[in-house]
C-alpha cells in the first residue's frame, strides 16, 4: 500500500465552543489555517471558530457568463435573420429592437448558468476523495478537519483529543474515544 | 417575527425529513388520485391529436381559450418562487426560511406545466417546436426573432432553467444530511446528487453568497417573464389587447397569484406534514400584510387598463370592453374577479387576528387564484370575441367543452403531483436554513421581558 505524503483527520466535537478551543491548540501546534477546516451541518457566521476567512472568485463567473451568453444570443439572433431575410413592413432585415428580447434572456441565462458552475467549482465540488467524515456532523455534532504532512497527524490527533475531541477518525475510517 | 421557538439540529432532522424517509399510506391514495386525473387528460389529448383542435371550445375567431389562460395563469403562479425567495432573500428577512424551497418547487412545476399549454394549444406540438427549437436548416424552417411568440420560450426556458438550478444549488446541504441519514439506493442516490458536500467553511459562505448571487440574478429574469407574456397580447393590434399598461399589470398579477398561492401551499404543508413549529402563525402574517400591498398593487394597475383602454383607443377598443362589462357571459366574470382578487381576502387581511388564522388565510388565498385565473380568462378571450367588419358567421360566444375542462384540472393535478413527489425525494423545507435561523437566534431582555431576537434582521 503506497504511503500518502499528505494526511487528514478528523476530530468531532459536541459544542462550538470547544471547536474554537481546538482550533486555537492546533494553532498553537503550527497547522496553519488552510490546514483546518471546520465541519458543521449549519452555516456558522465567518470567523466564528477563529478559522482563516475564505478566499474566491465566484463574482467573475457571472461577468463571463454574461459576455458568453450575450455573444450567443447575439449570434443566434443576427444569423437567423441573415439566413432568413424576410423583408417586413420595409423595416431592416436586422431588426435590433426583438433581438434585444433574446440577448436579454440569454445573457441572463449565462450568467446564471456560469454562476451554479462557479458555486460548485470555487465549493470545491464533486469531492468524493477519502477524506475522514461522521455521519453525526448532520445531526449537529460539529468536525474539525486537520490537514498535513502524514508524520504530523498522530501530532494532530492528540491535539484534537486534548481539546475535547468526542471522537478523532483518520481517513481509512478508524475511530479513536476520547 | 417573536413566535421563535427551540428547536435541536436532531429534531430538525427528523421532522424535516419524516415525509422523505417513510411513506404514509395517505402519499398512495394522493399520487393515485392525481395519476389518474393526468391519465385521464393524457387520453384526452390523444384524442385531440387524433381529431383536432375541434374537440376544444374554438369558436369562429377564439383561439386562445382555456389553454392559453392557463398558460398565463400558471406563468403567473411561478412567479411566486422568486417574489418569496429572491426577495425575502436580498432584504434578509428571516421569516422567509420555511417559504422559500416551498416556493421555488412551485415555481419549476407551475413553469413546466405552463410551458406545456401553447406547445399543447397549436394542436401539432411536433411542428411548433421547430418553431422555437431546434433549428431546421435543412427544410428552411427559422424562429422569427421579430415574433413575442418565439420571445416566450426564450423568456421561459431561461427562467426554469434558472430556478430549477437555483432550486438544486439551496438543496445541496439537505442532500449531504438525507445522505448521512439513509442506506441502500436512496444514500446512493442522495449521495451522488451531494456530491460529497461536507459543510466545510468555504461551502457554507459560498453557500450563503449564491443565495443572495442567483436571487439577485434571477430578479430582472423575473420580471422580464411575465412582462414577455404580456407582449404576446400588447405586441398584437388587437383591441383589448394592445396596451401599453399590460407589463406591469401582468407582473403585479403573478406576484399576487403566485404569494397567494405560496400561502395556500404554506397551509397545506403545515396541515399534512404536521410543521406547526415551522411555519408559524407569524408567516401567515408576514404573508397577508405583503398581500395586501400586492392585492391593492394590482388592483390599480387593473383599474389603469379600465381607465386608459377606453380612453383615446376608439370605438373598437370601446366595443372590447362594452363586451366584457356589459355582456353576458363576460359581464359576469369582472366581478367575481373583484370580489375574490381583493373584496373578500384583503378587508379580511387587515385584522391581524384573520392574517394568523391559517384556515382563513388558506382559503382567502385561494380565493385570490380563483380571481386570478378568471382575470386572465376576461383579458384573452373577450377581445376574440369581438365581431369586426365584414364577419358575417357568428357565434357570440367561447363554450369550453369537456377537453378545455378536463386539461385545466389537469394542470392543477400536474403542478400538485409534482410538488408532492419533489416533498417525497427531498426536504421541502430547507433543514440548514432553519438551523441557521436557531444559530443566529437570541434572546434580549426588554424591560420586564425576554424576548427572541435574530442578529442579522
Amino acid at each position: 500500500m503506497a504511503v500518502r505524503a499528505r494526511d487528514s483527520i478528523l476530530g468531532v466535537f459536541g459544542d462550538p465552543d470547544t471547536v474554537v478551543g481546538a482550533v486555537e491548540g492546533l494553532r498553537n501546534a503550527g497547522f496553519t489555517g488552510s490546514d483546518v477546516k471546520v465541519l458543521s451541518d449549519t452555516p456558522y457566521p465567518e470567523g466564528a471558530f477563529g478559522e482563516t476567512p475564505e478566499r474566491h472568485r465566484l463574482y467573475v463567473f457571472p461577468f463571463m457568463g454574461a459576455i458568453c451568453g450575450f455573444s450567443v444570443a447575439l449570434l443566434l439572433t443576427v444569423a437567423t435573420q441573415l439566413a432568413w431575410p424576410m423583408v417586413t413592413d420595409g423595416k431592416p432585415i436586422i431588426a435590433v429592437p426583438p433581438m434585444v428580447n433574446i440577448m436579454y434572456e440569454g445573457t441572463m441565462l449565462g450568467a446564471i448558468l456560469f454562476t451554479v458552475i462557479g458555486i460548485i467549482f470555487e465549493s470545491r465540488l464533486p469531492d468524493f476523495g477519502p477524506t475522514p467524515y461522521d455521519p453525526r456532523i448532520s445531526q449537529g455534532y460539529l468536525g474539525l478537519l486537520v490537514s498535513g504532512p502524514t508524520s504530523r497527524i498522530d501530532e494532530a490527533a492528540r491535539a484534537l483529543q486534548s481539546a475535547g475531541a468526542i471522537e478523532v477518525v483518520t481517513t481509512d475510517g478508524a475511530r479513536a474515544r476520547a | 417575527m417573536q413566535d421563535r421557538r427551540e428547536l435541536s439540529p436532531t429534531k430538525i432532522n427528523a421532522d424535516l425529513l419524516n415525509f422523505t424517509l417513510k411513506t404514509p399510506l395517505w402519499f398512495w391514495i394522493v399520487a393515485f388520485v392525481l395519476s389518474s386525473i393526468l391519465g385521464v387528460a393524457a387520453i384526452t389529448y390523444i384524442f385531440i391529436l387524433y381529431y383536432g383542435l375541434e374537440l376544444l371550445g374554438y369558436q369562429n375567431t377564439i383561439v386562445w381559450g382555456f389553454l392559453i389562460t392557463n398558460f398565463v395563469f400558471w406563468v403567473g403562479i411561478s412567479h411566486a418562487g422568486v417574489m418569496i425567495s429572491a426577495i425575502l432573500r436580498l432584504s434578509q428577512a428571516e421569516w422567509r426560511r420555511p417559504v422559500t424551497r416551498a416556493a421555488e418547487v412551485m415555481t419549476v412545476f407551475a413553469l413546466a406545466t405552463a410551458a406545456m399549454f401553447p406547445v399543447l394549444h397549436t394542436g401539432r406540438p411536433w411542428r411548433t417546436l421547430y418553431w422555437a427549437f431546434p433549428y431546421d436548416y435543412a427544410r428552411g424552417i427559422f424562429p422569427d426573432v421579430r415574433s413575442a411568440l418565439i420571445w416566450d420560450p426564450s423568456a421561459i426556458f431561461t427562467y426554469l432553467s434558472s430556478s430549477a438550478m437555483f432550486v438544486y444549488v439551496a438543496l445541496i446541504p439537505d442532500l449531504a444530511v438525507a445522505r448521512d441519514m439513509t442506506t441502500g439506493w436512496k444514500h446512493s442516490m442522495y449521495t451522488v446528487l451531494a456530491m460529497g458536500f461536507h459543510g466545510t467553511g468555504r461551502q457554507w459562505k459560498l453557500q450563503t453568497i449564491a443565495g443572495i448571487l442567483l436571487s439577485a440574478l434571477i430578479l430582472p429574469v423575473f420580471v422580464s417573464v411575465h412582462s414577455i407574456v404580456s407582449w404576446d397580447f400588447a405586441m398584437a393590434i388587437l383591441p383589448g389587447y394592445h396596451a401599453t399598461v399590460f407589463p406591469p399589470y401582468f407582473v403585479i398579477g403573478a406576484v399576487h397569484s403566485g404569494v397567494s398561492a405560496v400561502a395556500t401551499l404554506m397551509a397545506i404543508l403545515r396541515k399534512i406534514f404536521h410543521l406547526e413549529d415551522y411555519i408559524t402563525a407569524d408567516h401567515f402574517d408576514a404573508l397577508g400584510r405583503l398581500l395586501i400591498v400586492v392585492a391593492t398593487g394590482w388592483l390599480y394597475f387593473f383599474l389603469l387598463d379600465v381607465f386608459f383602454g377606453p380612453v383615446g383607443e376608439g370605438a373598437t377598443e370601446l366595443a372590447v370592453w362594452n363586451l366584457r362589462f356589459f355582456t353576458f357571459p363576460y359581464s359576469i366574470l369582472i366581478p367575481i374577479m373583484i370580489i375574490t382578487g381583493y373584496l373578500i381576502p384583503v378587508p379580511t387581511w387587515l385584522f391581524r387576528k384573520m392574517r394568523r388564522n391559517v384556515t382563513v388565510m388558506f382559503w382567502t388565498s385561494l380565493c385570490v387564484n380563483v380571481g386570478m385565473w378568471i382575470e386572465r380568462y376576461y383579458i384573452i378571450v373577450p377581445p376574440q370575441s369581438f365581431k369586426e367588419p365584414f364577419t358575417f358567421e357568428w357565434v357570440n360566444a367561447y363554450l369550453p367543452r369537456f377537453a378545455d375542462w378536463i386539461l385545466v384540472i389537469a394542470s392543477f393535478a400536474l403542478v400538485s403531483f409534482g410538488v408532492l413527489i419533489f416533498a417525497k425525494l427531498f426536504p421541502i423545507i430547507p433543514l440548514f436554513d432553519i438551523k441557521e435561523g436557531q444559530v443566529l437566534k437570541q434572546e434580549i431582555r426588554i424591560g420586564r421581558v425576554r424576548v427572541p431576537a435574530v442578529i442579522r434582521e
